[in-house]
Order: C-alpha cells, then structure tokens, then sequence
C-alpha cells in the first residue's frame, strides 16, 4: 500500500511539474521577442499568432521564451496563453482532436467573415480609416526618443 | 487468508481511486471539470430513458453556452468587435485628417499603453484624432481609441492629454466595453459556436451569429456614447490612468488639471462627456484621494514646445 502512495505521489508530482512547464501559445497578431524583460529591450525575433513557444521562466510579467525558430529573449506574458492555438488552415486536424476547452481555434465566433457579413448589410459603413489607423506602429526606438525628448523618465522598472 | 483477500480488495480500490483522482488532475482544468459534470449529467438522464439522445445533446450545448460570459470572449473576436465599434465611430464622428498630429498621438498614446498591464493587444493599440468640438473619447475593445479636438483642447500640456489617453487604455484594459455587451449575445454567439462541430457554419448559423455581432456592437456603442459606463468603470479607467502616468514618468496631476479644464469648458445638458461620464468634480474627489492633493503640473520646457507644436496650438 506504502509502495502504491509513494507510486501516486510521484505521478502526481510529475504532472504538476509538466504542466507548470510551459508549453504556450502567442494570442496576438505579432509580438516580439527581446534581449531584456522590457519594452525598450533590442527585438531579435518577431513571434506570430498562433506560434507555440517553450517558456522556460517568468520575471514578473515577463517570460523567458524559446521560439520554433531557436531564438530565445523575452516576451510579454499578456501576449501569450496557455491554449494551444489552431489556425483556420488547421482546422482539419483541430477537428480531430478532442474538444476540450484547451483548444481554441483561431478565426473562430466572430471573425473576418461575420465582419464580411456585417458590412453587406451596412454598405454605408467605412472601414477606411479603421485600416488606415491599424497601420500606425510605433517601433520601440521611436518610443524611447520620444520619452527622452519630452524629458519624461519612467520609473524604474516601469515598462511592462 | 480472507483478511489477506480483503487487504489486496481494497489495496486495488485505493489504486483504482488513486488512478482515477490523478487522471482528472492532469486532464482537467476546475471548467472543464464542470463541463464534464454537466455531460454526464445529461449522459445519465438519457440512459435513464429521461431525454431522447437529440435533448441531450442540446443539454449539454446550452451548458456550455451559458456558463461563459464576455471573458471566454477571445483576443481574436475582441480585435473584431473593436474594429467594427470603431467604424461606427468614425462613421459618426469625421476623423481629423491630420497625419502630423496623429503620428503625435500615436508616439504618446502606444508608448504609455506599454506601461499599462495590458500592453499586449491583439491588434495593438492605435490613436485616431476627431474632427470635432465636442469633449469627447472613444476606446474600442482590443485598443483602437479615438480622442476628439475638442477633448485635446482641454488639455493645457502633453501630461493632460497623457492622462485622457492613459484613461481610454485603461478601459481597453479591463474590457469595459466587452462588459457592456448583454449576455443574450454571447449565449447565442457561443450556442451557435458549439453546434460547430464538424462542419463549417451554414448560412442560417452564420445569420445567428452575425445578428449576435450587430447587438454586441450596439450595446457597445450605446453604452459609450449615450448612457456611459458606470461610475466604477470610470474611476477604475481613472485609477489605471494614474497608474500608467506613474510608470511612465508623466505627473499624475495631469489628469486633474484636464478635468478642472473640461469642468469649465462642459456645456450643462451636452451630448458628450457631460452626458456620458460622472462630473469633473466627483472624479476629481477620488483622483486626489490616490494622489494626494493637487499641484498644478510643472513640465519641462521641451516638452510643452512639443505639445504645442503637435497639437497646433501654437499657430
């Protein structure tokens, strides 16, 4: 009975250290990976949504990653999830997998083609500018100029 | 010889207890764990002759439609719901064709959201100026915000309008405007969704879901530009906007000093933030609270030339 607890026990441990490794997945359109835990750290790689990535630390809200391609830096944590993350070109194999909740599948509920929808019946609604603002990205030096012009100094440890 | 029995008997419960408690552990998140609880629940009432196989497959959909709300909503269907709310904006309101000025709220605006705790969006976030006089400020969900000329001339330094665009992040940031979505929309939304399954959507579930859309659109944008937030929505953006200005370096007393400004500039009876959000007054009482006592905001030279120039003011 000792031999089956101390079996259990060690199962169970196992599990626990599995799942707190680390496995995750990028939630966002694009995000980058950076030398150092913070935005103002030099982008060395660029992660896509969807891209499952090897998190090996965390530092507040920072994490250690490791990309597909080998690379690893920082990335955001808001930027990542725990769900693995299918593409609608994967849809096939997401649909062979179980359903679990684990399993988003992207461009899933309300996507490109309900807002597609959307506009047939409301042919008068421009989404012009709405594209045209998305397309505004400031990179991060140009961030860092512009606090150092104003003479604004963010705290220590302030960039997220 | 039969209490030897007995022992491995229940020896092989223990184990079989043990498997299965650990199984769930590892299978299992406490949602799912519900989900499950839920389809055998409907499982058990359609072996018992209860529900006909059909009934129970509905059973276990609409239990699973109806225990999420606007959070089960994904970074991916928020980046679309924001889009749209946003063309509704700029259908209504013209925006300021000015890329000068909007390259200037652009280096402000994303620079701060990445002092707020949720810099990471699924589209990121991005500043559109409106060609109006009113007071006016718009966030849609997943970072698209929009800040009206009026509203940029009730702010007397770059720390002001840090503040009015730290307090539309701060909405962005805890989905104020997904909140206002009812959850009629989403238990259709999801139904539809968990009918999914194995095929595409058809034309009258992609009807269902598209309706669904428009009414969260409409709550969105009714709540933002006629009945407001709540008041705890308000102070909650106006607690993250400090927050932000603090990490950034910007004075906090900013956010003060456009209030005091806009309290002098609101019309009584206005349609823009006179109607939609609480009076410059009570949120100042709250603000000072946090901060302490205001002190009129002194900022570097270099950086009110900036303000100036970028903002047209000094023409």
């Amino acid at each position: 009975m000792k031999r089956h607890i101390c079996i259990f026990t060690g199962a169970l441990l196992l599990a626990i250290s599995t799942n707190a490794a680390d496995m995750m997945s990028v939630q966002v359109k694009t995000t980058a990976v950076r030398d150092t835990p913070s935005f103002i750290g030099k982008a060395i790689a660029t992660l896509s949504y969807g891209d499952r990535i090897e998190v090996s630390e965390t530092q507040g809200v920072w994490a250690r990653v490791k990309t597909p391609g080998g690379a690893t830096g920082w990335t955001h944590t808001s930027a990542l999830t725990t769900e693995r993350i299918v593409l609608k070109s994967g849809r096939q194999t997401a649909q062979t997998r179980a359903s679990s909740d684990e399993l988003a599948l992207a461009g899933k509920g309300f996507n490109s083609d309900v807002e597609a929808e959307f506009k047939k019946s409301h042919r008068n609604m421009d989404f012009t500018w709405i594209d045209k603002m998305e397309k505004i990205k400031i990179p991060s030096c140009e961030m860092e100029s512009f606090l150092q012009e104003g003479g604004v100094t963010p705290q220590k440890g302030g960039a997220r | 010889m039969n209490l030897r029995i007995t022992s491995n008997f229940i020896s092989q419960i223990s184990i079989f207890w043990m498997v299965v408690i650990f199984l769930l552990t590892v299978a299992m998140s406490q949602a799912q764990l519900l989900d499950a609880i839920s389809d055998i629940g409907a499982e058990v009432a359609k072996q018992a002759g209860v529900l006909t196989p059909e009934q129970a497959k509905s059973v276990k959909k609409a239990g699973k439609a109806l225990d999420k709300t606007f959070d089960s909503i994904t970074p991916e269907q928020e980046y679309y719901i924001g889009r749209t709310v946003g063309a509704v904006i700029v259908n209504k309101y013209r925006p300021y064709d000015n890329e000068a000025e909007n390259r200037y709220l652009n280096d402000l605006g994303q620079t701060l959201a990445q002092f707020s705790d949720k810099p990471e969006t699924f589209g990121g976030y991005h500043f559109l100026l409106l060609d109006s006089n009113e007071i006016n400020a718009f966030s849609a969900p997943s970072g698209l915000i929009f800040i009206s000329r009026g509203m940029v001339n009730c702010c007397k330094n770059e720390d002001a309008l840090a503040a009015v665009l730290a307090h539309e992040i701060g909405h962005v940031e805890h989905q104020h405007g997904l909140q206002a979505i009812k959850n009629s929309r989403l238990t259709t939304a999801f139904t539809v969704l968990a009918t999914e399954g194995a095929k595409n959507l058809g034309g009258r579930d992609m009807a269902q879901l598209t309706e669904a859309f428009e009414g969260s659109i409409n709550d969105i944008t009714s709540t933002m530009m006629n009945s407001g937030y709540s008041r705890g929505c308000e102070r909650e953006a106006d607690k993250s906007a400090v927050k932000i200005m603090q990490r950034a370096g910007y004075e906090p007393n900013g956010l003060v000093s456009m209030l005091l400004e806009m309290k002098k500039q609101l019309k009584p009876g206005g349609l823009d933030f006179a109607k939609t959000h609480p009076s410059p007054d009570s949120r100042i009482e709250d603000i000072t609270e946090w901060i302490g006592t205001y002190q009129p905001v002194k900022t570097p030279v270099k950086r009110q030339a900036r303000f100036l120039k970028e903002t047209g003011k000094n023409q």
